[in-house]
Formats: structure tokens, sequence, C-alpha cells
């Protein structure tokens, strides 16, 4: 097994050094703290030690006002932390509005990989440096994570459901990409990289090579083979609501929550339609489970998501 | 082999240890019947319909029938413990006895609502058939339904078993003696009861029309 | 158990009267159930640690040398499932716990004496389970059976070593209604709620949380069998549930679970350390608010384990605030061990010396935890190395030191026999030598990167292992040792005093070791908890 990344001691993504910099503060709160303790119970344990002359009158058995102050230092210390880390936390769930997508598909034991113009690879993610890129990600079997040290991030990817991840490469190279959680017997081979490649140079590479149908493309013709727009469509005569427009937009339900529509929501709505019907619609949507492979989900999704300025 | 000690200083001391283990014991009950509803609650919440739908293949005759003789029941075990208390023996035992057979009738018909769900083909992992649409949802409903009422069932049964046990034990030792393993055993039997008024609701009750 | 001359002292001593292998296995002695237990898990453990070897040796390598990718599976599923449910959870609680509760508070026995006995009945049939899953052929979903891979994907013999898990769970929950009812119900007159030991509310708080823990874990479980034997689930999505309910679920018990393994550690070091630094512990009723603090907003956090698995932000939010809180009380109890050392008179007897070692890992191992508390760290460290060191510095530095310092404090009372105390010293050095060389680098591997339960990894991270597995074999000798001279000493040591370290606490006034009756009359307690003397108060 061989892998040329380097130690990801320098981080190479954006948030990288944000990342960092709480670690290192961290790192120095806590090394502070086990340094004291650790200097004061060597400094006690031979100052007391059992024979020495010292002055050993009035032995505290409680102080109130210490017992305070060492609740409430480290209180306000983890308050402290505890916002700074919620709100770079925050940031990782807010992707650039002019994130590039790619769709990503786990499997035990490999990461498929497929490009908005169809582009396809295996074990290897190709971005451009400086350019934020949001992952959309299933799994096709198990819990897999989708995991690169260098870029500080993490995710883990779900069957049944899609997450998301977002990252700006900000050093050209090829980094690890490792599966996080254990699924099983070739877990530990599960692993890949993420090319950093010049923006001129990551156009060419989408460019060439064997493409598949664009994403989209590929979308459309479900959406129309599988019959979607028999009812979907402007046009149809069936009761169903419309399409366009209808990602990132807040969709309201019959029972009256509301939910942005994202491409979980999207996916819940063909496999699942009962369990979130729009208001002002009627239940009338047959499923489509066990219909529509993992691909061509993710394609027919592409392809509504698309539709965002579509009429 | 060292005997039990007399660790027991008074009896009123192993009155209050008992009292507390068993309450201690519910605690723990309610605990192992906690994954089984919420992973209900998050069922149904995915499904709605599905789990409507199925709720109204279940048998809402038997089920209420049951939620009454079991209700009794409860009435009858009370009245047990009461009559163990003031030394009543032969009231205590025939109070024991009804309250065995409520429970027996529960189980009974139990059983032939099993039955006929099976006729139906409603048990998930025996040839299960449902409306086409919805068969993935209900089937989700009959095994939440079966894990429940099963797991229900069981706690039933030695309920039932412990009660007659108690009413055989009359015979031979004074109500006095026994009244605190029947207020014990009684407190079982209503948590029994208790369980059971949460699953009517939730399996026969869901949207029915 | 053959009657030695010297025990002519004591011939009522629990170890006498019925010497036969049946009047030990039909025994309501909480006392022998102890004893009963020691052994049990002390099998378990090198069972568990046999595991842990094999995995550190085929770790010397980035490659697949040793062992093939489907048996290191089953070798770390073994290794967490052994060390979780055989060792960890009843390990203080149910030895020593059992052994020294009633003692403590001055009672003659625990409040039900045959569900203690049936406690360790049902442990030795779940351990059967566990073992017929071995010799099956292992089960290779983790410890944390993680839902849709244990119930459609893994082949292995999941069915058997849920049993094992599932029976298991019931023990706990008997030693835990016990211990509940015991404290609550048994005290000697006198020993009221602020009196008692800190070793007592320890097991206290933890009793408690086994019982209103386990049972979901059972449950949970229950429902990972129904969906590998009907096809039908809550769990598999693909089925139509929910792969994050079973982490809610299994979480819920196996956060507090940690707690259910350390807080009993947490009460073992409150003993040792201020009889040995001849001082009361400071801050005794913040001790006992911290015990029950910590076990309560234990119950609060488990969602810390699942920032990256895909539940809301919102959630992970909430969840890192109480995971910081939850540290709070752990800090309080570091910051009172040490000062309870201030203005003693410290002697380094081999239980000293494993109770600082505790302090110190545990130290360690609290402040990572603050790490993997911060979500935007989290979500880099979480099912790395960085992972693995965090819990075995708790767990092992902390669980494993304090029950080991807890054998041999009380070891005297237990055998009435004396232990080699140099070797006992060289063994509690060797231990936390080799256990730093073990787990500190595991620390740097995770920060670099290397996910858990990879058994070939990038050789960039070939020197850090090389590191641990040395560790691992230098922790394992330091493991033996005690093996070796605790049982020479029960068999040829001499004769212990009742008291050997002049500690205070009520089983300290009895013999060693102690009668069947626990104490000849009821004790009756006048005085507050550690009343120790510093001697040459102005020298």
């Amino acid at each position: 097994m061989t892998m040329q990344a380097e130690w990801p001691l320098q981080s190479a993504s954006s948030i990288g050094p944000s990342v960092d910099a709480l670690f290192m503060c961290l790192l120095g709160i806590t090394a502070l703290v086990a340094v004291a303790v650790a200097s004061l119970v060597v400094i006690f344990a031979v100052r007391y030690r059992h024979g020495a002359k010292v002055d050993r009158s009035n032995p505290p058995v409680k102080m109130r006002w210490i017992e305070i102050a060492w609740t409430a230092t480290p209180l306000a210390i983890f308050l402290g932390l505890f916002a700074w880390s919620s709100i770079l936390f925050a940031e990782f769930y807010r992707p650039p509005a002019n994130a590039m997508r790619v769709h990503i598909l786990a499997k035990q034991w490999m990461w498929k990989v497929e490009h908005e113009n169809g582009r396809r690879e295996i074990d290897e993610l190709h971005v451009p440096l400086g350019q934020p890129v949001e992952l959309i990600m299933t799994s096709q079997d198990v819990i897999h994570s989708f995991f690169v040290p260098a870029f500080r991030t993490k995710q883990d990817v779900l069957p049944g459901r899609y997450t998301s991840l977002w990252f700006t490469a900000t050093q050209l190279g090829r980094f690890n990409l490792f599966c996080a959680e254990y699924c099983g017997t070739d877990h530990a081979n599960m692993h890949g990289s993420v090319v950093v490649l010049q923006p001129a140079e990551f156009a060419q590479w989408l460019a060439a090579g064997p493409a598949t149908e664009a994403l989209v493309a590929r979308g459309f013709e479900i959406y129309r083979s599988a019959g979607c727009s028999g009812c979907h469509e402007p046009a149809s005569t069936v009761h169903a609501p419309g399409l366009a427009g209808l990602a990132r937009r807040l969709v309201h339900f019959s029972d009256g929550r509301q939910v942005v529509a994202d491409e979980t929501y999207l996916r819940d709505s063909i496999l699942l339609p009962d369990k979130d019907v729009v208001a002002g619609f009627a239940p009338v949507m047959p499923s489509y489970q066990g219909q529509l492979d993992e691909e061509q989900l993710s394609a027919l999704i592409a392809y509504i998501v698309s539709r965002e300025t579509q009429p | 082999m060292s005997a039990p000690a007399a660790h027991f200083e008074t009896p009123q001391n192993r009155r209050e240890a008992a009292e507390l283990g068993i309450w201690v014991f519910l605690a723990t009950e309610l605990m192992f019947f906690g994954p089984l509803f919420l992973a209900y609650a998050a069922a149904r919440l995915s499904y709605p319909e599905g789990f409507a739908e199925a709720s109204r293949h279940t048998d809402v005759v038997i089920g209420t029938a049951n939620t009454a003789v079991l209700l009794t029941s409860s009435l009858f075990m009370a009245l047990a413990s009461r009559s163990a208390q003031l030394g009543r023996r032969r009231a205590a035992s025939l109070l024991l006895f009804i309250t065995a057979l409520l429970g027996t009738a529960f189980l009974v018909l139990k059983a032939m609502e099993y039955f006929d769900e099976w006729q139906q083909h409603l048990v998930p992992w025996l040839d299960f058939r449902f409306e086409p649409g919805l068969a993935h949802p209900a089937s989700l409903f009959y095994l939440l339904y079966f894990a429940m009422t099963g797991l229900h069932a069981i706690h039933l049964t030695i309920g039932i078993v412990l009660v007659l046990v108690f009413a055989w034990r009359l015979r031979s030792h004074s109500p006095a003696s026994m009244r605190l393993q029947i207020e014990n055993g009684g407190l079982y039997w209503h948590f029994v009861d208790a369980m059971w008024v949460f699953l009517y609701p939730l399996l026969y009750l869901v949207e029915r029309a | 158990m053959s009657a030695e001359p010297s025990r002519a002292f004591h011939p009522e001593s629990y170890l006498h009267g019925g010497d036969t292998f049946v009047s030990w296995l039909t025994t309501r002695d909480h006392k022998r159930i102890a004893l009963l237990y020691m052994i049990s898990i002390t099998g378990f453990f090198f069972l568990g640690g046999a595991a842990a070897t094999i995995i550190r040796l085929e770790l010397l390598t980035p490659n697949a040398d040793l062992v093939d990718a489907d048996t290191y599976n089953e070798l770390f599923t073994a290794h967490g499932i052994i060390m979780v449910w055989f060792f960890l959870i009843p390990s203080i609680p149910a030895t020593l716990g059992n052994f020294l509760i009633p003692l403590m508070i001055g009672a003659r026995e625990v409040a039900f004496p045959r569900l203690n006995l049936a406690s360790w009945y049902l442990y030795t049939l779940g351990g059967l389970f566990v073992l017929g899953t071995l010799i099956a052929g292992g089960v290779d979903t983790g410890w944390t059976f993680y839902a849709p891979l244990s119930t459609l994907f893994s082949h292995s013999h999941v069915e058997l070593a849920v049993a094992g898990v599932f029976i298991v769970g019931f023990s706990s929950i008997l030693t835990g209604l016990n211990f509940i009812v015991t404290v609550h119900r048994l005290r000697a007159p006198g020993m009221t709620w602020f009196r008692l030991p800190l070793f007592v509310w320890a097991n206290y708080a933890t009793s408690i949380i086994l019982v209103l823990a386990t049972p979901v874990l059972a449950m949970t479980l229950l429902l990972i069998v129904f969906e590998r034997v009907t096809g039908i689930g809550v769990f598999d999505p693909a089925l139509g549930g929910d792969p994050l309910l079973f982490q809610h679920l299994f979480w819920f018990y196996s956060h507090p679970a940690v707690y259910i393994m350390v807080l009993p550690a947490m009460g073992v070091a409150s003993e040792i350390i201020p009889c040995f630094a001849r001082k009361p512990i400071f801050g005794y009723r913040t001790m006992a608010y911290a015990i029950l603090g910590i076990g309560m907003i234990g119950f609060l956090v488990w969602g810390h384990h699942m920032f990256v698995s895909g539940q809301s932000m919102y959630a992970s939010v909430v969840f890192s605030l109480l995971s910081f809180l939850v540290a709070i009380p752990s800090a309080i109890k570091v910051f009172n061990w040490t000062a309870t050392l201030y203005k003693g008179s410290i002697l380094f007897a081999s239980p000293m010396l494993y109770a600082l070692g505790f302090v110190g890992l545990f130290t360690i191992g609290g402040l990572t935890g603050l790490f993997l508390a911060a979500t935007a760290l989290d979500v880099h460290l979480t099912d790395t190395y960085f992972v693995i060191a965090h819990f075995h510095y708790i767990m092992v530095g902390g669980t494993v030191m304090a029950y080991l310092g807890g054998l041999h404090f009380w070891w005297p009372k237990i055998v009435g026999r004396v232990y080699p105390e140099t070797w006992a010293r060289i063994a509690a050095i060797t231990i936390f030598v080799g256990f730093n060389l073990t787990f500190f680098p595991q620390y740097l591997l995770g920060v670099l990167g290397m996910p858990r339960r990879y058994h070939v990894y990038a050789p960039e991270y070939q020197l850090l292992n090389e590191f641990s597995s040395t560790g691992a074999g230098i922790l394992a000798v330091g493991y033996l040792l005690p093996l070796i001279y605790l049982i020479w000493a029960m068999l040829r040591g001499a004769q212990a005093p009742d008291n050997p370290w002049q500690a205070t606490g009520l089983e300290w006034q009895t013999p060693s070791p102690p009668p069947q009756e626990n104490f000849e009359e009821t004790p009756r307690v006048s005085g507050e908890p550690y009343a120790y003397e510093t001697p040459e108060r102005n020298a």
C-alpha cells in the first residue's frame, strides 16, 4: 500500500487555519493545566512526604472560596471555548453560494465520484485550487465517512439520505482520503486521494477523459422516462407541485411543518412521498422505492436542483 | 455454605427494602420499553399514512375489550392488596384468583387476535401482504406491534404466575405474612396494566375514523 | 481454600465454613460472590488483553503481516465487547463494590443476596455466549454494532454476541438494584448520607446509571436481532428505518456507561489518597455532589459521539455545551485530590502509587476529552486514534489503574494476607510507563489523521505505531506481575493485620479476612468520614 501524501501537519483548506488555531489554543490551555496539576502533585508529594519536617499546621479540609474559584474558572474558559468552537462549526454548514458541486457515492469499499459534467472517477477526487467545492454524498450500503485529514474535515456518509461537506483547497498536491467509519472487511483499504490542481489544469482535466453524459442531462432522461414529467410539468392535468426553482426554497407541509428543500428532502419526496405532503396537495404520488438505483436518483435530483433558474 | 444472614434489623426495614427494590425494578422496566416507543415515534413520523392505514387493520373491538379486561383486573388486584392488609384470607385469595383469571382472559383474546392477524397475512415475517404502496411502512408498524404487545404479553404471563403463586401460598400462610409480596406484586401488575394503556391508543387508535 | 494454620486466629472468616466447590457456587455471601466475580473478570481481562496483544503486533507494520482483514476486525470487536461489558463495567462495582459496600456502611449483607448470586450466574451465562461467539468464528461489527452493518451486511455471529451482551446487561441491572437498595436501607445507625465513604457514593451513582441505562441497550440490541431475523427493521434505511436512531439509542446507554466505568474508580482514589496522605479528603461534600453531577449530566451528552453522523447542527451544538459542562465536576475532583495532598504526611505505599497514577492519567484523559467536546475539533479528531487514546486514558489509565490500586489497598482485608510491597511498586511503575508509551503516541496518530479500526495503514504512521506496540509489551508484563504476586500472597503471604494502613472506615474495624456476618455487632457511627490525624503536626 503506497500513499505519497505528507503528514497533514499543515492544513490545506480554507477552514484549516481556523481549526488549527482553536486546536493550538486548547492545547496550550490543557497543557498548562496538566503541567500545573502534575507539578503540584509532585511538589506536595515531595514536600509533605512522610517524615519530612515541614509546617503542617492547620491543614485545610475545605475552603469554599477556592472550590468556587476552581469551579467558576473552568466554567468561564469552557464557555469561551464552546462559543469559539460552535461559531467555527456553523461555518462547516454554510457552503459558499458559488461552490462547485460534486456527487459522491460510497460503497463497500470504494468512493465513486461524479462531476456535474458527467466525468467520473473512483477513489480519486480532482478539485481546482481556491474554488469552494460542495460534496453531495450518499452510500449504497452501510455507513462510511469521508475524511481528508489535511482539510480538517470529515462527514459520515449514510445510506438512504444525503449528507454534504464543503471545503476550499488552498494547496496544490495530493491528499489522503480515508473512510473513517468502520464499514466491514476492507474498511482500511477504502482510501483514496484528493488531487488539487490549478484551475486551468482542472478545467482541462475535467474536459478530457471519458465522460458519460452530463449528470443533469441523464437526470432529465429519467425525469421523462420514469414518468415524473407526466404530473410535475406545469401543463399537466394532475395537481402536483411544480419543481422549477424548488431547490433551496422553504416548503410548507399540510401538517404545518416547513423545511428547506435540500437533497435529502427531494430524495424522501421521491422514495417516501407520504412522509412530507406539500400543503395544498393530495398525497397521490406513488413511491419510487426500489425503482431507481442510487446513481439514477443522484442524476434525477441533480436535474431537479438545476431547475432553480429555469421556468 | 453460609446461611443467608438475618441482615435486616427489623421487619419494617425489610419491608422498605423490598418496596424500594420493586420501584427501582419498575424504573428499569420503563426504560426497557423506552426504545420501542422511540422507534415507534420515529417510524410513525416518517410514515404517517402507512401507520394510519396499518392501524386500521388492527382489531379495535378485541383491543378495546382487552383494555377493559385489564383495567378491571387492576381493580381486583388493588382489592386483593387491601384484603391482605385487612387480614381477610378468603377474600384476598378469591380476588387474586379473579385477577389471574382476567389476565388469562386478556391473553386468550390476544391469542385470538394474533391468529386472525396471521390469517390476514399481517405477520411481517410470515407471508406479509398489504396494499402495494403501503406494504413497507405497514410491515414496520406490525413489527413494532408484535414486539410491543409480545413483550407486554410476556410481562403479563409472569404477572399471572405470580398472582397464582400468591393465591396458592395464602392457603398455608397468613395474610399478614403475605402482605408485602402481594403489595409489591400489585405494583408490578399495575405497571403492566399501565403499559397497555399506552400501547392501546398507539396501536389501535391512529387516526381511526 | 484449605485451611492454613494461621487462619486459626479467625475461625469464623468468610473463607471458612464450607470449603467445597458447591458451597462457593451456591453462596449468598456478598464477599464470596465478589471473589467469584473477581476470578471471572480476571479471566476475561486477560482474554481481552490477548486480543489487544495480537492487534498491537499486527500494527507494528503498515501491512497485513500477521492476520487478515476479517480476523483483525473480529479481534478488535472481541477486544471491545470483552473489555467493556465483561471487564470494565463489572470490574470495580461487582468485585470491590460487592465486597466493600456492606462492610463500609456497617451492614451484614447486601439487600438481596440471592439476586446478587443470580447476577454472577447471568454474567457467567453471558460470558459463555461470548466465548461461544469466539469459538464459532467471531463477530466483526465492532463493539458498537452500528446498523445497518450489523443488521444486513455482517455475516458473522452477531446474534450470538448480542445475546451475550443482552444477558450480561441483566447482571448489571441486578447489581445496580442491589446496591441502590442496600445503600438506602441498610446503613448502620449513625451512618448518614454525608458520612458515607466516597467509594459508596460513587457506586451508588453508578448503580443508578446501571439501572436506568442498561435496559435501553438491551432493547436496542433486541431490535438489531429482530432486524436480522425478520428482515424488517427500524434501523436499516433500505427497510425504511433510520440508522441514526440506532446511534442515539446506543449512545444513550454507552455514554453513561463510560461513567459506570470511571465513577467507581474515582471512588477508589478517594479512599486511597486520604489514607496515605493521613488527611481528610478535601471538600468531601463537593466531591459527593460532583459524583451525582457527573451521573446526571452524563445522561445528556450522548450526542457528542455523533457530531459528524448527520445529526442536526443544532443538536450537535447543544450536546457540545453539555459535554463541556460535564467536564467541570471531573475537574473539581482532580483539584480536590491534589489539595488533599497539601500539608499531608504522604506515604508512597503501592496503593498510593496506583492512585496517583490514576489521577495523572485520568487528568490527561479528561483534558483531551475537551478537544472532542469542541465540535469544530471533533470533526477532525473523531474516529481517529485520538479517540482511542482518549478513552483508553480514561478507562485503562483511569479505571484499571484505580482497580489495581483498590486491589492492593484491600487485598490484605480480602484474603487476610500481605503481598510483597517491592514487587507491587515495580508493577505500578511498569504499568504507568508502559501505559503512557502505548497510548500517548496514539494521540499524535489521531491528530495526524490515522483512522481507527485500520489493520493496514499509510507508512508515514509506522514510527508512532512502533512506539505504541513496544509500550503494549511493557504494559502486558506490568499486568502479569500483580496476577502472579497477588495469587502468591493469597496462598503464601504473611498474616495481615486487621488494619494494615491505619485507615478509617468500618471495613477496617473488622478482622482480616472478615467474618461471615461482617461484624460481631452492628457498628454505630458517630463521626465524619476520613477522620485522619496528621502526625508531626508542627514538626
